[in-house]
């Protein structure tokens, strides 16, 4: 079929004599102008649709923070519903527990657990922030339940409101290292002190468990038994006990995952950890005093 | 074909060959990797599947486009330079466009760079053939991986969620149902298995595609 011939001359003759590819000059040449084109190509694309990406992000996050409260019910509402449902939720800074220059928990914190003043909530990234040495501290070995080594110094959690502006429920970030990965994740707990903080819901984000075993973490029915529990005893401190699957009796137990014994027990730590004195204790502590200094 | 001297290869078979004489993840064992990772549900082994396409159909009509002009001696360089553009772009436009999606696609679409599909096709035909030709390859090509992933994809969510595309097909014991899943399927050695199967379905069909031993 000499007529299908697709072999058109401007797109594919041979260059002439303008440009030898084989020689130096002509490597360069060609090696310039597909790196120009490329980048123009790659650039162009991102900055287009930056915006959409960043809204997107946005969206993720806040739909597992709503999650979380239990507020949102994936099988009923629709990302649309994302923006009118956070309007009663509130984004703070948290100054997490200090720790003294030889890397220890400082006693006598008085900033830990109240608002923090300095950082840009709509900027500040918490992620990146545990990452970077300025913006995060090493845990010391004895308190690293999570297995997570650094931490922020700054954790944003988020304030869900009632009707008439009183704190309802706060949706805490915790995350911490399971078999494979490290679980990230929100826990969301009743604002209410006299009953030491009842659990209103658990959701992970982001995890890259065994599927079918550890990651079960994200099945709503394992996330259904959290909503109720009791997580700290009376002195403040956490007590949450991932048990053998079918065994959790008590108000501080929940059943692990069967075939996932480190990831439940991944889960326990983070969770203890996050709760615990070198996590938002302080911040719960405050709270159930009601010195809490956000409006 | 026509009596030509240098036989034009014909656009069909250019286009359909891969899919089941010469498929690339079935005869030639090729980018199995990814085959492996993004096939426990369906919709991500068809988002999977889509941007493959799109990146080995125009990284073949790019680097055909420009083959006369390319220097032998960073011919490599020049097409991973286009292939790895290509999948930047692509990887955008998930994250845009399908977030939940590319969330769970993760790393495996920034993967399809070193998937030896592309590179194979760049290399091994885009560099000797036209631009339109070079595009079809590029499509069959996709379509011979797509083809393997749509079947391992829609294998493991049905047998491992007992869902296709999210619809409960099989109704889960642990949910109510009657059917008890196998978790294997879940778990990447199940997807081997599956194209072990498959290949071995394939060579049955077709025996001039088993090697000589």
């Amino acid at each position: 079929m000499p007529a299908d011939n697709d072999t058109s001359p401007m797109a594919d003759a041979p260059p002439g004599n303008w440009l030898k590819p084989n020689t130096v000059s002509g490597t360069l040449i060609v090696a310039t102008a597909l790196c120009i084109v490329c980048s123009l190509l790659v650039s162009g694309a991102a900055v287009l649709l930056r915006p959409r990406i960043e809204a997107n992000k946005l969206l993720k996050k806040q739909r597992n923070v709503l999650i979380a409260a239990g507020l949102f019910d994936p099988k009923k509402n629709t990302d649309r519903d994302i923006p009118g449902l956070f309007e009663n939720v509130e984004p703070v800074l948290i100054n997490l527990p200090a720790h003294t220059a030889s890397g220890e928990l400082m006693e006598d914190d008085d900033e830990a657990g109240r608002a923090n003043q300095d950082l840009d909530i709509h900027t500040y990234d918490p992620r990146k922030a545990a990452k970077d040495p300025k913006e995060s501290v090493p845990i010391p070995a004895d308190l690293d339940q999570a297995g997570i080594r650094r931490r922020e110094r700054v954790a944003v959690a988020y304030l869900v409101k009632g009707e008439d502006g009183s704190i309802g429920r706060i949706v805490l970030p915790v995350y911490g290292k399971g078999l494979w990965s490290t679980l990230y994740g929100f826990l969301a707990l009743d604002a209410d002190p006299s009953s030491g903080f009842p659990v209103a819901g658990i959701t992970f984000y982001e995890q890259k468990e065994t599927p079918g075993l550890g990651g079960e973490v994200e099945n709503p029915k394992w996330k259904a038994q959290w909503p109720g529990k009791t997580l700290l005893n009376d002195a403040g401190a956490p007590v949450l006990d991932v048990t053998k699957p079918g065994q959790a009796q008590a108000e501080n137990q929940v059943d692990g995952l069967s075939g996932a014994t480190i990831t439940s027990n991944g889960v326990e730590n983070l969770v203890n950890y996050w709760l615990g004195k070198d996590g938002f204790g302080p911040f719960l502590t405050l709270l159930k005093n009601g010195k809490l200094d956000f409006q | 074909m026509t009596d030509r001297i240098m036989a034009e290869p014909d656009k069909k078979d250019v286009l359909f060959d891969p899919v089941y004489k010469d498929n690339p993840i079935a005869l030639q064992v090729l980018g199995i990797c990814s085959a492996l990772a993004v096939t426990t549900r369906l919709d991500k082994a068809i988002v999977m599947s889509v941007a493959v396409i799109l990146v080995v159909a125009f990284s073949n009509a790019a680097v055909s486009a420009i083959r006369h002009f390319i220097p032998t001696s960073i011919r490599i360089i020049v097409q991973m330079t286009i292939i790895s553009s290509l999948v930047i772009v692509v990887d955008l436009f998930l994250q845009a466009f399908l977030p939940r999606i590319a969330d769970e696609l993760s790393v495996f679409v920034g993967l399809i760079i070193t998937n030896c599909i592309v590179m194979g096709r760049a290399e091994g035909f885009a560099m000797k053939n036209g631009p339109l030709l070079s595009f079809l390859d590029g499509i069959g090509n996709g379509l011979g991986y797509a083809a393997i992933l749509l079947i391992v994809g829609f294998s493991r969510e049905l047998l491992g969620s007992g869902t296709v595309l999210g619809f409960t097909i099989l109704p889960l014991a642990s949910e109510g149902g009657w059917y008890v899943r196998n978790g294997l399927m879940l778990t990447p050695p199940s997807a081997f298995f599956l194209i072990g199967i498959l290949i071995w379905a394939l060579r049955t069909w077709k025996p001039e595609q088993v090697g000589k031993s």
